[in-house]
């Protein structure tokens, strides 16, 4: 049975959309099962290894996608008013998974919306995502319920944005570090 | 400048200051903090291949307290600062820095959000190094050039100058 196969028999309804790229697996599931998702897959699949976690922010792939769309439906037909699909959600957190038994890779992905930054943490099943997700919340502010500690990683605690945005200029807002630091004499 | 003295049997006639510019040049010893890909070069020029201790850098200071010279080879990242500003405070007077390398000097190739575009926003530097790595060639003439900067240092005017205005 292709891993394809049993990750469908796996996951049932849960896994909304496979994608295949040059022999390695990707599938979709939403956001608000993850949890789930990741227990089965570990549990049943043997997927017993976490090689990374990370985040993406597709804002401006979406915009680019919209308005090549536009222009081909501009070129076809006139006459017909745009009916706008809305663009998927803007964040995507994607898992990477691998079973050391069996030298299998997985992706696993879910999109997050920008109005609610939120994932489950998956720092109960694997401790390994401790830092990661830290770094995605540092990085695009996606916040992840159930992590024990979750604080900045990169930046500094008082970095008022989150750098790895599209929107967010690559020299930056003039944000300084703030030079706090105590000495013995003062 | 240079050590002039007068000497003879048992005895050796030179100025206060000179005597004191010869001890402190001829024993810069510096305070490794490699940050990046630059520490590297340092750790060549430090080790036995170029031999830095040639000059009287012959013991690389892992303490801040008991080194003259802070090189700072490789780039400063924003949180990085505070710790950096702590180490320079932390080194007792007379203390010398050389930036070494594009990052320390400037930001180098690093124009982002998180990379301090130069530690002289931070503290003093006294000999820049340019070069994205330089040579250890480089930070050997970097500290040839600190040493020439310690020569024509008037420690005992600056005291006596301390004295009166304080
Ligand atoms: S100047 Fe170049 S070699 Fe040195 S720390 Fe920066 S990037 Fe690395």
């Amino acid at each position: 049975m292709s891993l394809k196969d049993r990750v469908e028999r796996c996951l049932g309804d849960y896994a909304t959309a496979f994608v295949e790229c040059r022999g390695d697996l990707c599938v979709e599931v939403p956001v608000e099962d993850v949890l789930k998702v990741i227990a089965s897959l570990k549990d049943e699949l043997g997927f017993d290894f976490l090689s990374d976690l990370f985040g993406v922010d597709n804002s401006v792939l979406f915009e680019k996608k919209a308005k090549a769309a536009k222009k081909k439906k501009k070129a076809e037909d006139e006459a017909l008013p745009g009916d706008d699909v809305p663009p998927p959600p803007r964040f995507e957190v994607n898992y990477l998974l691998l079973s050391l038994e069996r030298n299998e890779r997985l992706q696993v992905k879910i999109r997050v919306p920008e109005d609610k930054p939120e994932v489950d943490s998956v720092t109960g099943i694997w401790k390994a995502a401790t830092w990661p997700e830290r770094e995605v919340y540092d990085m695009y502010g996606i916040k992840f319920k159930g992590h024990p500690d979750l604080r900045r990683l990169l930046m500094w605690d008082e970095f008022p944005a989150y750098p790895l945005r599209k929107d967010y200029p690559l020299e930056g807002q003039g944000e300084e570090r703030h030079l706090s630091y105590t000495t013995t004499e003062s | 400048m240079g050590f002039q003295a007068y000497g003879g049997n048992g005895w050796l006639l030179t100025k206060m200051e000179q005597l004191i510019n010869w001890g402190r040049s001829r024993s810069p010893w510096p305070l490794p903090y490699g940050t990046a890909c630059c520490g590297i070069e340092m750790m060549a020029a430090l080790a036995a291949g170029y031999d830095l201790g040639r000059f009287g850098a012959e013991r690389p200071s892992f303490s801040p307290r008991q080194a003259d010279v802070l090189i700072e080879a490789g780039t400063i990242t924003k949180k990085m600062v505070p710790i950096l500003k702590k180490i320079y405070d932390q080194m007792a007077e007379p203390k010398w820095v050389i930036a070494m390398g594009a990052c320390a000097c400037s930001g180098g190739v690093f124009r982002t959000y998180s990379t301090l575009q130069g530690i002289d926003n931070v503290i003093p530097v006294d000999v820049y190094v340019p070069g994205c790595p330089p040579r250890p060639e480089g930070l050997i003439y970097a500290l040839m050039k600190v040493m020439e900067k310690i020569e024509n240092d008037h420690p005992l005017r600056k005291h006596a100058l301390d004295l009166v205005e304080g």
